[in-house]
């Protein structure tokens, strides 16, 4: 399988942000003349593939160089680290928001299922159960409601909007069923697994929820680069009636990325609740608007079949440091974090719509 | 005789009116006086009347929403531009010296309105000019639309002591809630504004196919703004009904989940989500089916915030029974029902 991944015939394959510059001047016609590297640049600055990446890599970098010359203390490592500490459930459902959007379906349904697994959580901690039986359980439900929504939309034909539409108000339904009022979580494992922090040296430290969410990184990474599923979700978003013509297996596929995308709901949805430490019915309404933002601002093209887990993971990162300057700036309500990111959602949309157009 | 009982059966309204009937019957049952409409005070009032005047607000938007959804669109910003208009009128009721006048409300109410129409024109211009998918164009305002909404308030939750603000949610007209009228206005004007002219077809056809229409000299492009600007205008009146009617602006709960509802209304009236085909008496009856449905939750003792469950459960039936998949199946077993009965007339 892995002998696959150096098919493309496109050179400069990125595997992130930061190497697609350098890889891109290395052209089949790669001399070592400045003009190549430069064109080499520009043609992947305009590319629909890299170019919304590219922007988005420099504007975090941006963003966060304004914040480190306005605000003292910005300019750390800890700052940087708790982006991840306190977003590594966007992450998670980023990169199962990801799957979906490639395949050029939507689920609006994580928000929702975000906060269902919270209250299953906190509910049956409750009651005495153990972690280690709590969140497996979670994860078994969230993937099965994941399937049913897959089915839906593959079998029935259902639109992908309107099929996670009814799950989402299932779900929220479902956390109003078991309680309507926030239920505190106490159980000492579990609030042990949310708060240890892992030392890294130099006073910096990360939780567990980094790690874990950076190990699903990887694997969105290895799935989607190096499996055959992988390559058949790209297939199925630059045109299905293509897969299914060239044999690929569509319909498994298909279903697939919403169990996928249920799956990564629901571990989101635990480590939010490592974040909030209780489970509460109307937390994380909106949440899936985030994701797909992030989505988008990392360069996944709506329609499907173009973008990077990582660009994802990079446009969560985005929002994490707009979130943690208006956090320092202090003043700015918290309200602004919306509008941000309903302005950068319409930008980056735009600048699909620029760069896809001037292909053609 | 079977004939005209087929061609009821084969009508698009018979299954969302059947919807309905159940439920009504299911309420009969379980609360006997559940039809009686008595007056009291010169008003109206009883379990029928309460379902009309909670669901005005969901109608309003859903008749809004229908026309957008024929279009091939959605409007995902209904929610939001609520929001947004209860809270602009509350702010600016709060703000004048003389809360309680009645050209205080008429100037908040007409500012609110106005504001609507640029939200809408924004939708439209992203949907029709920009070209964005309608589904993310509306995701836009979503998401910042209660972001707005909370600046204008503040975040904190405007109360206003206003009676000519409140009689809009609350009052009475001839004995028939205000909010009844204004949604039995705006669902008139819609229904003979685009069906006794060639509005309606127009609209249906850009759903069909927008480029075919264009080349054919239908302004795609223009009727495009007009249908989501009404759809915002609709949502407006909406918020404005709701907000009057706890005589609060709350940006974060004014018209939460409510473009679920509407969504829900237009499916089970029979409008396809494809687009290219509406109706707004299904619409009317798709609207009274959720709010029926809220009502029969609580009367027959199902805790009220099951509720979503149970829409959820109907929104999926609906959608399961519109699949072209299931229809194959119905088809199917119909022909063979068919041949079946052929064969019986034949051997007798």
């Amino acid at each position: 399988m892995t002998k696959l991944i150096d098919a493309p015939a496109r050179p400069g394959r990125p595997a992130g942000p930061g190497r697609g510059g350098p890889a891109g001047g290395t052209g089949p016609g790669g001399g070592g003349t400045r003009r190549n590297v430069g064109s080499g640049i520009r043609n992947l600055m305009t590319s629909p593939k890299y170019g919304p990446v590219m922007v988005t890599a420099v504007l975090f970098v941006a963003v966060f160089v304004i914040g480190g010359v306005r605000y003292r203390g910005f300019f750390s490592g800890q700052v940087f680290l708790n982006l991840l500490v306190d977003n590594s459930y966007l992450i998670v459902l980023a990169v199962g928001m990801t799957f979906v959007i490639l395949t050029g379906g939507i689920d609006l349904s994580v928000g929702a299922v975000v906060a269902l697994s919270g209250m299953i959580a906190a509910s049956l901690l409750q009651t005495g159960w153990s972690p280690g039986a709590v969140i497996p359980l979670i994860l078994v439900l969230t993937s099965v409601l994941g399937l049913l929504v897959g089915l839906m939309i593959h079998v029935f034909k259902v639109q992908p909007f309107i099929a996670t539409l009814a799950a989402m108000f299932l779900a929220r339904g479902l956390c109003y069923v078991i309680s309507q009022s926030s239920i505190a979580i106490t159980d000492p494992t579990f609030v042990q697994l949310a708060v240890a922090r892992i030392p890294l040296g130099g006073g910096l430290s990360i939780t567990a929820s980094v790690i874990i969410a950076l190990v699903v990184v990887a694997l969105a990474v290895w799935v989607l680069h190096a499996t055959r599923f992988g390559r058949t979700v790209y297939a199925i978003g630059g045109g299905e009636t293509s897969g299914l013509l060239m044999g690929l297996p569509v319909a498994r596929t298909k279903v697939l990325v919403y169990v996928i995308s249920g799956f990564c709901s629901g571990l989101a949805g635990v480590l939010f609740t490592f974040y909030t430490l209780s489970g509460y019915p109307l937390t994380a309404i909106g949440t899936e608007l985030d994701a797909i933002a992030a989505v988008v601002i990392g360069g996944t093209l709506l329609t499907g079949g173009y973008g990077f887990v990582l660009g994802s993971v990079l446009g969560v990162l985005v929002l994490g440091v707009i979130q943690t300057i208006i956090t320092f700036e202090g003043t700015l309500s918290s309200w602004w974090t919306r509008i941000f990111i309903g302005v950068l959602l319409l930008v980056f949309i735009i600048l699909q719509k620029v760069l896809t157009a001037r292909r053609r | 005789m079977s004939a005209l009982l087929a061609r009821i059966v084969a009508h698009r309204l018979f299954w969302p009116v059947v919807m309905l009937v159940v439920l009504l019957v299911i309420n009969l049952v379980a609360f006997p006086g559940f039809f009686t409409i008595s007056v009291r005070d010169g008003h109206l009032f009883g379990s029928l009347i309460d379902i009309l005047r909670n669901g005005a607000p969901t109608l309003i938007i859903a008749v809004g929403m229908t026309l957008v959804i024929a279009t091939r669109g959605i409007d995902l910003s209904v929610g939001a531009v609520a929001a947004i208009s209860g809270a602009v009128a509350c702010s600016i009721i709060l703000g004048s010296p003389e809360p309680g006048s009645l050209a205080t409300v008429a100037v908040a109410v007409t500012v609110a309105l106005v504001i609507s129409l640029v939200l809408g024109v924004w939708n439209g211009f992203l949907v029709a000019v920009i070209g964005i998918q309608p589904i993310i164009a509306t995701l836009i305002l979503m998401t910042a639309g209660r972001g707005v909404a909370m600046l204008i308030t503040e975040g904190q939750i405007l109360t206003v002591n206003s009676p000519p603000f409140k009689f809009l949610g609350s009052g009475f007209w001839f004995g028939v809630p205000i909010a009844v009228i204004i949604a039995a206005v705006v669902f008139g004007v819609a229904a003979l504004v685009t069906r006794r002219t060639a509005l309606g077809m127009f609209i249906e056809s850009v759903g069909i196919n927008p480029e075919a229409s264009r080349q054919s000299g239908v302004r795609a492009r223009g009727l495009l703004v007009v249908v989501y600007t009404f759809c915002a205008f609709c949502a407006a009146i909406a918020g404005l009904i709701l907000t009057a009617n706890t005589a609060a602006a709350d940006a974060n709960n004014t018209g939460l989940f409510i473009e679920l509802d509407a969504i829900l209304a237009v499916v089970i009236g029979g409008t396809s989500l494809a687009g290219g085909r509406y109706s707004l008496l299904g619409t009317l009856v798709g609207a009274l089916v959720i709010q029926t449905l809220v009502t029969t939750v609580y009367t027959v003792g199902i805790p009220p915030i099951a509720t979503m469950v149970f829409k959820a459960a109907v929104v999926t039936v609906v959608c399961l029974l519109q699949s072209p998949t299931t229809a194959e199946a119905f088809s199917g077993f119909r022909r063979r029902l068919a041949i079946r009965a052929g064969k019986g007339a034949a051997a007798s």
